[in-house]
């Protein structure tokens, strides 16, 4: 009787040995180049910008000048312009977001949850350049008219609604991220509120509560650290991107109050003269634009994958 | 005594609860609006730009109008291409360490620095490679490629080390208690048996990469014509969609959304095929 | 029995995950101030069955139910009947206790008094109080009621379940095999409190363990694959059983 085959091939005990060796050894250079290429990335960054940093001083982030003739760059209005659009959006996509997930895990039955959540999976996975081109063409238009219209005539003598109306700005860069992060927050409230175990639920039901009393008890408050991480990652994510906001923000330098003023952000500045720097301070004040952007996603991802994990550590563990 | 009964309170109480349920209901129509809107407007505006000639001329001057993005959809192809061609294996092989080899210190620095790089925004990979290749060697698809791969890296292995650590441990012991040596096990038996997650792992990493334009804005730059080799700045579907939305010139804006058009397209298919290889392979897992 | 006061009237209860029938067609009645126990080998349907009975079983998503259960001349499942009012005076007591994460122990007791309104801290202390006293916890937990309700033992949270329960001052008291993560020290607390509970409330409890619905139970029902196989006196059923399979169940033939 024949062997079998495998028994036929069988290498000699070293073979083994050297096969595994050079398998592990190669896995192991391929992970060495992820470190290399990490590290590459940072140091690079960070030596390009040491020419501006070491110019301008902390003065950097704190100066809203940003002047490429007279070479006297500062980072604030960016800084300022990231935050505050991020932050608006946050405002918009968080109770949508939030009101998404209870729907589609509470509420929706199974015919109507399952093209819901295709919508908002195929909304996160539209290409940034399209809510872009969507923004620039179809949503400042309406932005301008009739929502800054109305707001500019019934609202001027708020700071925030004061100046022309151009639809491309702040407003515009805000609704247009807020459309974006939706998907991102409500899918991760969708899994935080899913790992909730029904007996959580049922024991509020059970005292003879209403299902809004229930979902605020049990699910809102029960889940509020999971909210929390992905609103952070929410957040994370607008601060990051680029394209979209690039294109319907206006991309000019501004600390203004106002809404409907053009503004800037550290993203956008760096996708509008990165190419075309025409000096190398500029250049280096543009990197260190982006090492600042690269730390604060940094900071702000990680504290939220942390806030998420321990969350549904939290409740897996009972 | 009716148990039954309610009070006022209880009367506000329920409708108050009926109430919040509408407003939750509510608040997921407005979520569906942007899908319904963008969806719309793209198939509005840019399917009468679409016919063969938008997939294989040239952009028109802006006077002529007409001509089509086939340089840009040629370059997107060739730099994904060449990403990924770099990228999988790259990624797949730093997933299989930190899945297959969990007692290494490496792997968990690993694992820390893939997580990091997830948060890197896509822009600052972009200027990473501007400094590393762009200044010595000028713009170029080689450049644009390796930007997407950095991209890209992180997500395969991400996804490969989440699908390899489903398979249970007695599946590996088994094969090593047959005397196979562990990357046979892996090669083997590991991947063959998770072949079709993986697949779905990196088709979503290849659609992912082939709609991002920041980093391949001052990396491959843009090209108005085919570009003739890998050295040249090329162009790709979306910078050109990036240009030509800001050139002010009606011809080209209608091509820009032509190209969204066939970009959202692209990654609405994608999406399909996933599904329905996790559909079929969780069929055959059930059978 | 005869002579008691029905509280709880269950008539053709019939109950479905999406299309497949788990409670087949069952008739009883509970009367008031007594301990009924359910047995059953697992997946007989008595949990379901008490789900049932506050109307808990139509939470679960494609789930429906069937037939009337009568509380007190009133039918829970009338159209108009509504699951919050029921679950106020039905309470329930999960397998696993699960005191509301983040919530103290007076929280906990006080959160079903809040939801009726009561705002005024002195009677929300005396509620929550005499709730705690009933449920024999209090001596324990007096001087730690700000402490979250999970840092409790297990069988001390399983009491601070029944004592949040008792707050909303249910007239029955279901229990879903509220023993079985418990050791058989905190077991035995239980049963006693159950023992004591049952003078001013009626209580249904499902349990895997004979002995422990032989102990505390004043009548039991033996379902089987969904269906009502026997409803007895207790002494009777676990002694005389008249059906050959209760007879069988019960001398550990299956199970």
């Amino acid at each position: 009787m024949p062997l079998p085959k495998l028994f036929n091939s069988y290498p000699k005990i070293k073979e083994i040995h050297i096969s595994d060796r050079l398998f592990f050894h190669i896995l192991q250079i391929l992970a060495l180049l992820v470190l290399a290429a990490f590290a590459a990335l940072v140091l690079l960054i960070f030596l390009e910008s040491i020419p501006a940093l070491k110019k301008f001083g902390v003065s950097f982030f704190f100066n809203p000048e940003w002047d490429s003739w007279k070479e006297d760059f500062g980072a604030l209005a960016m800084v300022w312009g990231t935050f505050i659009s991020s932050i608006l959006a946050l405002l918009i996509a968080v109770p949508i977001s939030i009101g998404v997930a209870l729907f589609l895990n509470e509420l929706a039955p199974v015919w109507l949850a399952k093209p819901l959540n295709f919508c908002l999976e195929m909304l996160a996975a539209i290409p940034s350049i399209v809510y872009g081109l969507w923004g620039l063409f179809v949503l400042a238009p309406i932005i301008r008219s009739p929502i800054q219209e109305f707001l500019g005539k019934y609202f001027s003598f708020l700071p925030f609604f004061k100046g022309p109306q151009y639809g491309i700005g702040m407003m515009s860069a805000a609704v247009v991220l807020a459309i974006m992060i939706i998907p991102t927050i409500s899918s991760i409230c969708k899994e935080v509120f899913r790992s909730i175990p029904s007996s959580h639920k049922e024991a509020v039901l059970g005292i003879g509560a209403t299902k809004w009393e229930m979902l605020k008890t049990a699910v809102l408050t029960g889940g509020r650290a999971g909210i929390i991480g992905a609103c952070i990652m929410g957040l994370g994510r607008a601060l990051g991107e680029t394209m979209a906001v690039t294109m319907v923000i206006g991309n000019k330098p501004s600390l203004s109050l106002s809404l409907f003023e053009p503004a800037q952000t550290m993203a956008s500045i760096l996708a509008n003269q990165y190419a075309e720097a025409d000096s190398a301070l500029h250049l280096s004040s543009l990197t260190a634009v982006a090492l600042a952007l690269f730390i604060i996603s940094l900071i702000v991802n990680s504290s939220s994958f942390i806030l998420v994990w321990n969350t549904q550590k939290k409740f897996s563990r009972g | 005594m009716n148990y039954l009964s309610p009070t006022p309170r209880d009367f506000y109480r329920k409708y108050f609860s009926h109430f919040m349920m509408g407003i939750l209901a509510l608040l997921s129509c407005i979520a569906l609006v942007p899908f319904i809107a963008i969806s719309f407007f793209i198939i509005q505006k840019g399917w009468d730009g679409l016919s063969l000639g938008f997939f294989t001329e040239i952009p028109a001057p802006p006077a002529e109008g007409g001509g089509g993005m086939g340089n840009a959809l040629l370059g997107s192809a060739v730099i994904v291409g060449m990403a990924s061609l770099l990228g999988i294996p790259w990624g797949m092989g730093a997933g299989i360490f930190m899945s297959e080899y969990p007692g290494q210190k490496l792997g968990r620095i690993l694992r820390f620095t893939i997580d990091l790089l997830t948060t890197v925004p896509s822009i600052v990979v972009g200027i990473f490679i501007y400094h590393l290749v762009v200044i010595h060697y000028g713009f170029s698809a080689f450049a644009g490629a390796l930007a997407l791969c950095v991209i890209m890296l992180p997500i395969v292995a991400k996804s490969t080390e989440e699908i390899l650590r489903l398979v249970p441990q007695h599946i590996r012991e088994a094969g090593l208690a047959l005397g196979l040596p562990r990357w046979r096990v892996i090669i083997n038996i590991l991947i063959p048996g998770t072949y079709s997650m993986l697949i779905t792992g990196v088709i979503l990493a290849i659609a992912r990469i082939a709609g991002e334009t920041a980093p391949l804005l001052f990396t491959s730059l843009g090209n108005q014509f085919y570009a003739q080799n890998l050295s040249e700045p090329t162009s790709t579907l979306p910078v050109q969609i990036y240009e030509f939305a800001k050139s002010g010139f009606k011809e080209l804006e209608s091509l820009a959304w032509s190209g969204a058009l066939v970009l959202i397209v692209f990654v609405f298919l994608v999406n399909l095929t996933v599904r329905s290889i996790l559909f079929l392979y969780k069929r055959r897992m059930e059978k | 029995m005869k002579t008691d006061t029905v509280l709880l009237q269950i008539k053709n209860l019939k109950a479905y995950f999406s299309s497949t029938l788990v409670l087949k067609d069952i008739s009883l009645d509970v009367s008031t101030n007594k301990v009924v126990a359910l047995i059953g080998p697992s997946g007989c349907g008595k949990s379901t069955f008490i789900r049932c009975l506050n109307r808990m079983h139509e939470e679960t998503p494609e789930a429906h139910v069937q037939g009337e259960v009568i509380l007190n001349k009133q039918n829970i499942y009338a159209p108009s009947a509504d699951p919050v009012l029921i679950r106020r005076k039905v309470g329930m007591v999960f397998q696993k206790p699960n005191p509301f994460p983040g919530m103290s122990i007076f929280d906990n007791v006080a959160l079903g008094l809040r939801l009726l309104g009561i705002r005024k801290r002195s009677v929300l202390e005396e509620k929550v109080h005499s709730s705690l006293v009933q449920a024999a916890l209090w001596n324990e937990v007096k001087n730690i009621l700000k402490r979250p309700g999970t840092s409790l033992s297990g069988g001390q949270q399983q009491r601070l379940c029944i004592a949040r329960t008792l707050a909303t001052t249910p007239s029955v008291i279901l229990m879903d095999e509220p023993t079985s993560a418990l050791d058989p020290v905190s077991t035995m607390r239980i049963e006693e409190l159950i023992r004591h509970l049952v003078q001013t409330v009626t209580v249904v409890i499902v349990t895997h363990n004979m002995q422990q619905a032989s102990r505390i139970s004043d009548n039991t029902a033996f379902l089987l694959n969904g269906e009502l196989v026997e409803y007895e006196k207790t002494s009777r059923l676990f002694t005389n059983p008249s059906d050959p399979r209760t007879e069988q169940y019960i001398t550990g033939r299956f199970g």
